[in-house]
């Protein structure tokens, strides 16, 4: 059911980890829906450039795919550019996914511009056609209580 | 390929399969038919039945041949509440049963009929006096499966049946997990109508029985011809039939050796997991538990990625996932025994028989090790708790 690249990107992800004093952290989804995404950046203040990425997510083979396929496709570019990674860019960046998985596509998008507005946010900036994140969460209700 | 998923289906056996071959190409007549071959064919069925009858201390007159587990969960079901409308229309079931009887309820449902839905412990067993309290004047049936499809738990039968005939309710159990791997008898256990399927014990797919008690009234689901004593009509499939007894016949005289024989696989894989991976939960009662069955709960995981991994690794298995079921819910069986959805969402059936083997086993604990590892490592959940931990600890 997933497309080679899915399953590319699942088996080898990249990016994966965190970035310590990071520009910009967004965690997005929630655990009982079995997805949880998680976007490190590391932003040049001068330039705007996304310098590095990293991420971490709970969730379903795409989900881990689109989050490493998300995260190429902002490294090394500009907030303005990252604002255009949409999720349909990163499903077709993935040879599509099936159906029930176009919501992934969504959260990695949506992880990526948690992250952004973390980062507006710590530097009292604003970044134009960035909208307040739907799904952020906090970390303490990322934490699964034993 | 190493295949660890013998809950969802297993592998038709050789001899099952030699079974089966003269009544395609050879023996190929309707057994309704009047000639000789027909008849020939009749008497070798009614063989067939009456094995599989005595597999359960039925008489083989109360043995009604259907497509499978399904079929006869839906006909037990929407039979008896049919024939019983007029005693009334209130159907006692639980939460853990097989979607062939929680979907048929909530089709009744639909229809006018009350179901209520009876909890169960964190252990997955029924709760007996629950079942005792909810039954009413108008309660016509009761449907509470032997054993469960995830977590293996086997349900207290016999003092379910008793329970019902107290108080004059029909009983059905669907038994098509538990069926060939624990000894059923229908009158010890006070059982009126009881479902099995033949593919989850080396028969073909697309056959299995129910047994219907003698005595009791059935609408039928599939009208037309006279076969099976006229209640279930369509051409008897004889190539099915007999590779199902022949199933039948390898399953219960070789259930005692194989079922020590499962249970050292599955000791030894439970003992091997609980102490190589940390933050497991097995899922369901270790003592009323089917031999072949295991049910893990891995934190921080999602089930489908484990999966995946490990189909990689050449190893079938299945989950209790969101992502499997497609939908945005973990197992509803999971959910009932009381598991948060994200613990649910990462647990992971393993369902073994007697072709599996300790090499398979240490493989797969050795492949599982690495997977769990490797999407801990991918996992905010994960990193998440370790701060934390790490926090407290400091």
């Amino acid at each position: 059911m997933y497309s080679d690249k899915v399953m590319e990107h699942f088996m080898n992800p990249r990016n994966v980890g965190e970035i310590e004093d990071a520009s910009g952290i967004g965690t997005v989804g929630n655990a009982k829906c079995g997805d949880i995404m998680r976007i490190y950046l590391d932003i040049d203040k001068n330039t705007h450039i996304i310098n590095d990425v990293k991420f971490k997510t709970f969730g379903c083979g795409a989900a881990i795919a689109t989050s490493s396929m998300a995260t190429e496709l902002v490294k090394g570019k500009t907030i303005e550019e990252a604002l255009k990674v949409t999720n349909s860019a990163v499903m077709e960046a993935l040879d599509g996914l099936p159906p029930v998985k176009v919501h992934c596509s969504l959260l990695a998008e949506e992880a990526i511009h948690a992250a952004l507005w973390d980062y507006a946010k710590k530097n009292n900036i604003t970044i134009e056609g960035l909208k307040k994140p739907k799904s952020d969460i906090t970390e303490e209700e990322a934490i699964i209580e034993e | 390929m190493i295949y660890l998923d013998n809950a969802a289906t297993t592998r038709v056996k050789e001899e099952v399969m030699e079974a089966m071959m003269p009544y395609f190409c050879e023996k190929f007549y309707n057994p309704s038919s009047v000639y000789g071959p027909s008849r020939n064919i009749t008497k070798e069925i009614q063989e067939a039945r009456k094995k599989i009858a005595n597999s359960i201390g039925a008489d083989e007159n109360e043995i009604y041949f259907t497509s499978g587990g399904s079929e006869s969960d839906n006909w037990a079901i929407k039979g008896i509440a049919l024939s019983q409308q007029n005693k009334g229309k209130h159907i006692i079931t639980s939460k853990i049963e097989h979607h062939a009887v929680l979907e048929t309820c909530k089709e009744l449902e639909k229809q006018g009929y009350e179901i209520t839905y009876i909890n169960v412990n964190e252990e997955g067993i029924i709760n007996l006096e629950e079942l005792e309290q909810s039954i009413k004047e108008d309660t016509i049936l009761v449907s509470i499966m032997t054993a469960n499809n995830e977590i293996g738990v086997i349900e207290p039968i016999k003092e379910i049946g008793n329970i019902c005939h107290k108080h004059n309710v029909l009983f059905h159990t669907d038994a098509v997990q538990a069926y060939g791997n624990i000894e059923i008898n229908v009158e010890e256990m006070n059982i009126d109508l009881l479902s099995t399927s033949a593919h989850k014990i080396h028969g073909p797919k697309g056959i299995g029985f129910l047994y219907i008690k003698k005595g009791i009234k059935i609408d039928s689901l599939i009208n037309g011809g006279n076969q099976e004593k006229g209640k279930r009509a369509g051409t008897t499939n004889s190539a099915l039939i007999m590779g199902f007894a022949k199933a039948v016949e390898l399953k219960i005289k070789n259930m005692k050796t194989n079922n020590e024989y499962i249970l050292n696989l599955r000791n030894h894989l439970i003992k091997r997991i609980t102490k190589e991976i940390p933050y497991v939960k097995i899922n369901g009662s270790m003592e009323q538990r089917l031999p072949g069955n295991i049910n893990i709960s891995f934190r921080f995981i999602e089930g489908e990625g484990m999966l995946l991994k490990l189909d990689m690794a050449g190893i079938c298995a299945s989950s209790g996932s969101a992502c499997t079921s497609g939908s945005l819910d973990p197992s509803h069986v999971l959910l009932a025994i009381g598991l948060p959805h994200e613990i649910a969402h990462g647990s992971l059936r393993i369902s073994i028989n007697e072709e599996n083997t300790i090499e398979e086993i240490d493989y797969t604990v050795d492949e599982l090790k690495k997977i769990i590892n490797e999407l801990r490592m991918l996992s905010p959940l994960y990193e998440d708790f370790i701060k934390k931990e790490g926090k407290i600890n400091v």
